[in-house]
């Protein structure tokens, strides 16, 4: 089976600062892949590449196929390429409800009561007409993810979706991308909460300083030397 | 080429120079509150028309050069300053809404600085008299108007002591560095709000300085603030945006381009040419001629 | 309410309003009916890139001086008729923010405010040292011998005209500002960057309200040079145009079609009041102080308040 999103050699530079160099990654439709490392590895940088926020300099973004790199983010996002933002960024001056009218009008083109569907799905469904600006955190985190679900991905990344959540918000985050996934939505997570991670993910890839330094299963990367030393420290 | 004419494109470099010196005083102030702290102040030209004013009721009434006046008065605009970015700080960039309400925040702020001068002083131009004003040294058959020197020399040494302020003293690495990372400042005991209010502070100081300077080289108007928004975000952006040696080369291009325009296509062109600069900058090469 | 309704509403309020010059007698009516109409259009104009898309123009004046030289440059050629200046500037003015939008609009708003500045300028500088429409001297645009269309005086004209243009930038605005263009407009506005994640294709909206914004603003100044017989460069670049397009949507509010149009109304009729018994400078003075105090204390406007106390009640 051809891979759903295939990243070539992809590397990006911040004037003097190498941020990513050689990136080879390859995801299979229906897989739940996680991405980690420390911080400053590269991975919301890697993101942003993929997602075209930013222009990689050198390599390709291959999608369903499809050459991407060239291509500008909201035409990523309209060929089923979703992301959810690492700090979250509501529409502030729209209600909840609205706020997944825009990808739903300019992305999957569908109806207004796909919108009250998907706040049902996550739990945001009683808070359809308030403002998005005061919500919780946990709150505003599904938000993001209704958000990009909204434009009916084929891959949704989550960028650190439950960064700083209470366990018992994880659990109630996790269980909405098992759904989306048995549903058929190709899911890449970055996250540091490991055993999130590690309970999610089918294949795991770890970045360290702009590079791919291990990918296998949870159990293989939780026992390679390199990313123990990356994260530890050597 | 006939002798005539080289000795025109000679006057027209020097003076370009010259005047681009100038011009790097009037610029250095955007460099740091809008190259390095983010701050579109666009009310600047308005402080250093003001300081053209100042500098000039000083010198009409007490025959005080007007250079040394607004040295010496130099605390009153760095105090205005602080209270300026205070205002700033707390309406806007506080709450997140610079770039449109602290946009229209200075916008007023020009403005009603502008208007303010036209009810005190009136719209006819004035300009200070001092002892150099009317002198001009020529050397090797090239002139050197007295009043283009002077400012030069005084914004050489204005743009030199921030340089130096700005990378050896600790305050001004503070300075630097907030423009950097303000985590990391707060992480090491500095409050930025304070280091970005002090550089604010001056920025205007600098502002009033170059009115002075100003007066001394043409007659000012209160409306003429306008054309130089154009002129020191040119310089800023060309210069790369915080970079104090950047905005004197950048400075020393636009004058020199100026005076090229005003002796061979006549002077009502110049206007067009720092705004025509910043346009092209901005269109083709955002990130300055030293920019990455 | 339906767009289609609102629509049908606005024009037959313009044509009630037009219906004055068979009523109203006193002239001065009609002059100041004038201005704050145009504040009308300039206002709503502004808006729509300002308090729909979240981004600043400074270029007020230059969008109004290419409408008001349209109109020199079609009367020098061949006297055209009323109409066709009108849309002649439109479409120019509307060009030129496409233009503008289309250099500067990748790169920060910031950015983007200050060229329309430059552009204020550098065009200023064009018209200037342009003969053909009378450069610094000024140009005449002398009215028809005979009123077209009915009225008895010119001036009865053009006040018909401005009632119409202040219609027809109100019913954009609002067809904009319910429209999907409306939502993705409001998107880039809250955050581009989530907008363009979210599907819309930000730079393209962003020069459509470039575009459109412009071409209302220069519909405005069509009718300048007519309304005064006579235009030159200071007067069409003149500043406070600037000033004022910003002020009365801050003040009166900028998500809505409402706030320009309560704030044009408010602040034009206010100038009008003080133009008559003080100097213009006091003027201009109350305008920036106004939008300073405004910007400050009030960030959203009149209509800011009215819901914030609406919500209180609820």
């Amino acid at each position: 089976m051809s891979a759903l999103l295939e990243v070539r050699s992809l590397g990006k530079r911040f004037g003097g600062f190498t941020a990513l160099e050689g990136i080879e990654l390859k995801v299979a439709p229906g897989e739940r892949v996680g991405l980690i490392g420390p911080n400053g590895s590269g991975k919301s940088t890697l993101v942003n590449c993929i997602c075209g926020a930013l222009r990689n300099e050198s390599g390709a973004v291959v999608f369903a196929g499809e050459d991407v790199t060239r291509l500008a983010a909201h035409q990523r996002t309209r060929r089923g390429m979703a992301r959810s933002f690492q700090v979250p960024r509501p529409f502030a001056s729209m209600s909840v409800l609205e706020n997944l009218l825009v990808p739903i009008e300019y992305a999957s083109k569908g109806g207004d009561e796909e919108a009250m569907a998907i706040l049902k799905d996550i739990g945001l469904a009683a808070k359809a007409g308030l403002p998005s600006g005061g919500l919780t955190q946990v709150e505003m985190r599904k938000l993001e993810l209704a958000r990009a679900m909204a434009a009916k991905p084929k891959l949704l990344i989550s960028d650190e979706a439950m960064a700083g959540l209470a366990p018992a918000e994880v659990d109630e985050v996790l269980p909405i991308l098992f759904r989306l996934n048995e549903a058929g939505i190709t899911i890449i997570m970055i996250e540091h909460i490991m055993h999130a991670v590690m309970r999610f993910s089918q294949r795991v890839v770890c970045l360290d300083a702009g590079r791919i330094i291990c990918e296998g299963t949870p159990g293989e990367v939780v026992k390679n030397a390199d990313v123990q030393r990356a994260y530890l420290g050597a | 080429m006939e002798a005539a004419s080289i000795e025109l494109f000679v006057n027209a470099i020097v003076a370009g120079l010259l005047l681009g010196g100038f011009y790097a005083a009037v610029s250095v102030g955007i460099s740091i509150s809008f190259g390095m702290l983010d701050v579109v102040n666009i009310a600047h030209p308005a402080f250093i028309i003001l300081g053209s004013y100042i500098a000039y009721t000083v010198n009409a009434r007490f025959g005080f050069d007007p250079i040394l006046t607004s040295v010496v008065l130099s605390p009153l605009f760095f105090a205005l300053g602080l209270l300026l970015y205070r205002i700033y700080y707390l309406c806007f960039e506080k709450r997140g809404q610079e770039s449109l309400r602290g946009l229209a925040f200075f916008f007023g702020v020009l403005f009603i600085t502008e208007v303010t001068l036209v009810l005190i002083f009136g719209v006819d131009y004035v300009q200070a008299r001092t002892a150099y004003t009317d002198a001009t040294e020529r050397i090797a058959g090239i002139d050197f108007p007295l009043r283009l020197v002077v400012p030069f020399f005084v914004s050489l040494a204005m743009v030199i002591g921030l340089q130096f302020f700005l990378t050896r003293t600790f305050f001004g690495r503070a300075v630097l560095a907030v423009a950097q990372d303000q985590l990391a400042l707060r992480l090491m005991g500095v409050d930025p709000v304070r280091v970005k209010g002090l550089a604010f502070a001056l920025s205007i100081a600098t502002a009033g300085v170059a009115g002075a300077l100003l007066i001394v080289i043409l007659p000012v108007q209160p409306s003429i603030g306008r054309e130089y928004i154009g002129l020191v975000f040119a310089v800023c952006v060309l210069g790369g945006m915080g970079s104090i040696w950047g905005t004197l080369v950048g400075a020393l291009v636009l004058g020199t381009a100026e005076s090229f325009t005003a002796t061979f296509f006549g002077p009502s062109w110049a206007p067009a040419v720092s705004f025509g600069l910043l346009l092209a900058t901005l269109a083709f090469r955002p990130a300055g001629l030293f920019g990455r | 309410m339906r767009n289609r309704t609102f629509t049908a509403l606005v024009f037959v309020s313009a044509f009630a309003l037009i219906g004055a010059t068979l009523l109203v007698k006193n002239e001065f009516y009609f002059q100041a009916a004038y201005t704050v109409l145009q504040f009308v259009v300039l206002a709503t104009a502004w808006n729509i890139l300002g308090g729909y898309t979240g981004y600043v123009n400074f270029g007020t004046a230059a969008f109004f001086a290419i409408g008001a030289y349209s109109t020199v440059v079609l009367y020098n050629a061949f006297k055209a008729p009323l109409p066709l200046s009108i849309l002649a500037g439109t479409i120019v003015a509307g060009l030129a923010g496409l233009g503008v939008g289309y250099l500067t609009l990748r790169l920060r708003g910031v950015f983007f405010a200050i060229a329309t500045l430059a552009l204020s300028v550098v065009l200023y500088t064009f018209v200037v040292n342009w003969d053909y429409v009378g450069g610094a001297r000024g140009a005449y645009v002398l009215a028809p011998r005979e009123v077209p269309f009915g009225f008895s005086r010119y001036t009865h004209l053009l006040y018909a005209a401005m009632v119409l243009m202040a219609a027809t930038a109100l019913a954009v605005a609002r067809a904009v500002e319910t429209s999907k263009l409306g939502r993705g407009l409001a998107a880039i506005r809250d955050d581009e960057l989530a907008a363009e994640a979210s599907g819309v294709p930000t730079l393209r909206l962003k020069l459509v309200s470039t575009t459109l914004s412009g071409a209302l603003m220069g519909m405005a100044g069509t009718t300048f040079p007519c309304y005064l017989s006579f235009v030159e460069p200071s007067s069409a670049f003149s500043l406070n145009y600037a000033v004022n397009s910003i002020a009365m949507p801050l003040i009166g509010g900028m998500m809505s079609w409402l706030g320009p149009l309560i704030g044009a109304l408010l602040l034009g009729i206010v100038q009008q009041v003080v133009q008559v018994s003080v100097r213009s400078e006091w003027n201009l003075l109350i305008v920036g102080a106004l939008l300073v105090v405004f910007v400050t204390l009030a960030p959203n406007g009149i209509m800011g308040w009215v819901s914030a106390w609406r919500r209180k009640r609820i």
